[in-house]
């Protein structure tokens, strides 16, 4: 079909050439009038051309004062080496382990988390929603992207993207079954769709076979997914 | 504002595709976007809000053939440009022409790191008291705003029932206009599925929503 062959040169054209001021006027992101194709090289790819233009933008803001670039590294590098799924493993292991904990959790799991020393700090509002044999819950944000950055991390790809926003709240079933994974048909399944500044997370059911494991033990077994609500914790003795 | 970025219930976007050991990052770019977002997020320039309305704003065809990174990059430009920081001359040369804009919040440096890494606050205190109580019966209303709104197509008209109150929060619909923080009562509204989706759905399932109580009617 015609448009899936031009459709990255309109990407490309459009990108490169927006022109009006304000965000809500369209005209911003419609190529030049008088923009002359036939001098335009597209050759390069989408990507390219966005990193010169995230470059041009970085040192425009440097110029003027307002960033220090070094402050943009230190964030980059917390973000890929401090903050993670790991942070949130440690809290279910937790509540898998210690009943009280448990209990403060699911009633504030904000303020819970806040005592215990050894997990990242975590901001207001963090709601935990405990899966039961009763109940599956499942975390999505169908307008944007919105997710506990403070107990899982940056968001994969796949969440911040179209087919997860726009099928999890309509098909939950058929997207867990994009993830390989099954709920028995008897039990309910709850979404919760972040669409304000709550940001949730799933306490999953501890797997059988785990008595007497220590938290850290426990932690191994928690994936980022089964926290999402996409996916359940390995079980023992399955590969990781 | 009735835009594409409210997919939820949209079909035809095909399988969900999980990566397998997928990377914080794809690019070096991305992340220089991701940190340029938060800190100019951080130092004054926008709300969350209004950085979320830039982006919705993104027409619905390069929204829809845009990565994500990209996208954040596309509403970062636009609104630090709207809102006099930079030129769009600037952002052709690569270059500062002019002096910088004072910032709400200085200038963001090293040591303002520590403190963006933990989410920000958004409770208030209450205006007034909340109108709904937990078990409350509501129907989220029909409207239609092109402005900035986190109600979901998908709930609108549809009845559901209060389950969480989460206390006063600051109003997104007005914050995103830059029209004041406007404290709102927060509410965790449950819908059945069926009701949602239609006989058809699937009878096992309840979505909720968060919603501000502007956003609700009694039922």
């Amino acid at each position: 079909m015609a448009w899936i062959e031009i459709r990255p040169h309109l990407v490309c054209c459009m990108t490169a050439d927006r022109r009006a001021s304000t965000a809500t006027d369209q005209s911003a992101y419609l190529p030049a009038m008088s923009h002359d194709h036939s001098h335009h090289d597209h050759d390069h790819s989408e990507l390219s051309e966005t990193e010169l233009r995230v470059r041009a933008l970085e040192t425009v803001l440097t110029e003027k004062g307002y960033v220090e670039p070094a402050a943009l590294d230190a964030i980059i590098q917390a973000y890929e080496t401090k903050i993670g799924p790991h942070n949130g493993a440690r809290v279910v292991a937790k509540a898998w382990t210690d009943p009280a904990f448990k209990k403060a959790l699911l009633e504030d799991g904000s303020k819970a988390i806040g005592t215990l020393g050894h997990v990242s700090r975590v901001g207001d509002h963090l709601v935990v929603v405990e899966n039961t044999p009763q109940r599956h819950n499942m975390v999505v944000c169908t307008l944007c992207s919105c997710y506990p950055w403070e107990m899982l991390g940056l968001p994969p790809v796949w969440y911040k993207a179209s087919p997860y926003r726009s099928r999890a709240v309509k098909d939950p079933r058929g997207v867990l079954a994009d993830f390989g994974v099954s709920v028995p048909d008897a039990i309910e399944i709850r979404v919760w769709d972040s669409t304000a500044e709550t940001r949730f997370l799933v306490l999953p059911m501890r797997p059988a076979g785990t008595e007497g494991w220590s938290e850290a033990q426990l932690a191994e077994l928690v994936t980022r997914d089964s926290m999402i609500g996409t996916g359940f914790p390995r079980t023992p003795g399955a590969p990781s | 504002m009735n835009g594409v970025h409210d997919m939820g219930g949209m079909d035809g976007f095909g399988k969900v595709e999980p990566e397998a050991d997928e990377p914080v990052f794809h690019a070096d770019w991305e992340s220089r976007v991701l940190a340029m977002v938060r800190a100019m997020g951080a130092a004054g320039a926008f709300n969350i809000d209004t950085s979320r309305f830039y982006r919705e704003t993104i027409p619905p065809h390069v929204y829809l053939s845009s990565s994500y990174y990209k996208k954040w990059f596309l509403g970062l430009e636009e609104m630090l440009i709207d809102k006099g920081y930079l030129t769009r001359e600037e952002v052709a040369a690569g270059h500062a022409k002019q002096p910088g804009k004072a910032l709400k919040h200085g200038k963001f440096d090293l040591g303002q790191v520590e403190r963006i890494m933990v989410r920000g606050q958004f409770a208030r205190p209450a205006p007034a008291p909340a109108k709904f109580n937990i078990g409350d019966r509501v129907r989220a209303k029909n409207i239609h705003p092109t402005t900035h709104t986190r109600l979901p197509r998908y709930v609108r008209g549809h009845v559901g029932v209060i389950e969480l109150n989460h206390g006063c929060h600051v109003f997104p619909d007005t914050a995103a206009m830059e029209r004041g923080e406007n404290p709102q009562w927060l509410y965790t509204v449950v819908f059945e599925g069926r009701d949602l989706w239609g006989a058809d759905g699937d009878p096992t399932l309840k979505v909720s929503i968060d919603a501000f109580e502007p956003y609700l009617d009694p039922a």
